[in-house]
């Protein structure tokens, strides 16, 4: 074996895409009152449901790579742009704060019957256009501090990946215990039931 | 809907263990991990062209993307196919499907979507700027332990904490 097989097979996204879509709903991340929830700290799903699918996803292919079937090196990692992944990042916080989604769970939210899903969809529309409409005024800001190609949090501290891996184990656990906390306190992270009421 | 009622929300955890496996595995067939803006930003580019191919195709940012046709040409636009397909599936066959604008009981309709076309707009333009949204850069970044991908997590929980304390009257 030697992966990424690097097919660009449209059945194989459209198969990957399928259960993509399928774990948010079933996590209840198509629901904008769940998904700002995090926020306010009620329900810690989005946290939950990410960092445990990170820890999943990256202990997955560290593994493959360990035992020899994985090129790590041949697969897409970004290279840090600071400011405009900070500014972007938060931008991205901030529209999920207000208007419910980010791209991904709006798609969720209107194929689970959400109007409003399909208005953020509009909206962001209107907001790509203003960035590419001032792209040439913010490429100080979009290529500002850029880091080393493709670094990993082991390369930025020069730790066994093993390590990194164990302690976002580690972040994740305290997440879910803290996040337990906080739902106990405010009467239990947010029902189906009570978003169908 | 009293005798057919909707099925609770997965544990977060065998969600997350799920999504970890399809991430995981998108790596393994493609190379690159799961997105979503994506496949916005190929719309937006198509939808210039058709209305003022002139300005579009000066676009500095559009360049790369020009000449690629139909956004149904690239593979995001499969996996968004996917994501709306396995989204209708979830929610059908746990019932949890309904056709409702979802809003905090204290906001009118028409405020939740002036909120949501605001919240769109932020998000529309600064998933550009990031390079990336949450699960193409935040999620798919971070199983490759990119540090780009915890500079953007960082900033984006921070951001929403910091909001939420203004805006948790529209949800609560």
């Amino acid at each position: 074996m030697n992966f990424p097989l690097e097919s660009s097979g449209m059945l194989a996204v459209l198969v990957a895409g399928f259960f993509f879509g399928y774990f948010l709903e079933v996590s209840g991340l198509g629901s904008p009152r769940k998904l700002t929830a995090q926020f306010t700290l009620r329900d810690w799903s989005v946290f939950k449901v990410m960092f445990t699918a990170i820890v999943v996803a990256a202990a997955g292919l560290w593994l493959f790579d360990v035992i020899g079937w994985l090129r790590f090196d041949a697969l897409k990692i970004q290279t840090t742009f600071f400011w405009a992944m900070a500014i972007g990042g938060a931008l991205l916080g901030a529209g999920m704060a207000i208007g419910g989604y980010c791209p991904g769970t709006s798609v969720v939210g209107l194929f689970t019957g959400r109007v409003d899903a399909l208005v953020f969809m509009l909206g962001m529309l209107i907001g790509t256009t203003l960035f590419a409409a001032n792209f040439k005024a913010l490429q100080g800001i979009y290529m500002a501090a850029q880091g080393p190609k493709g670094q990993t949090l082991a390369a930025l501290t020069g730790l066994p990946t093993w390590l990194i891996l164990l302690s976002l184990a580690g972040l994740a656990f305290a997440g879910f215990r803290l996040g337990a906390w906080f739902e106990n306190r405010d009467g239990g992270a947010i029902s189906a039931g009570e978003l169908s009421e | 809907m009293d005798d057919r009622q909707a099925q609770n929300f997965w544990p977060p955890l065998a969600a997350g263990i799920g999504l970890g496996l399809a991430l995981m595995a998108m790596f393994l067939f493609t190379g690159h991990g799961l997105g979503a803006n994506g496949f916005f930003t190929r719309t937006v580019v198509w939808l210039s062209d058709i209305a003022n191919p002139v300005w579009a195709e000066v676009n500095a940012y559009f360049k790369p993307y020009l000449g690629k046709g139909h956004p149904l040409n690239e593979w995001i636009s499969w996996e968004i196919i996917g994501v709306a397909l396995g989204a209708l599936v979830g929610s059908l066959t746990a019932r949890r499907f309904q056709w409702k604008i979802e809003r905090g009981p204290r906001t009118g309709v028409p405020a939740r979507l002036a909120l949501a076309l605001g919240g769109g707009v932020l998000t529309g333009f600064g998933a550009p700027l990031a390079r990336g949204c949450t699960s193409g850069l935040g999620l798919s970044g971070g199983a490759t332990l990119a540090v780009a991908a915890f500079v953007f997590l960082i900033a984006f929980f921070s951001a929403g904490l910091f909001l939420s304390a203004l805006t948790r009257r529209i949800w609560q």
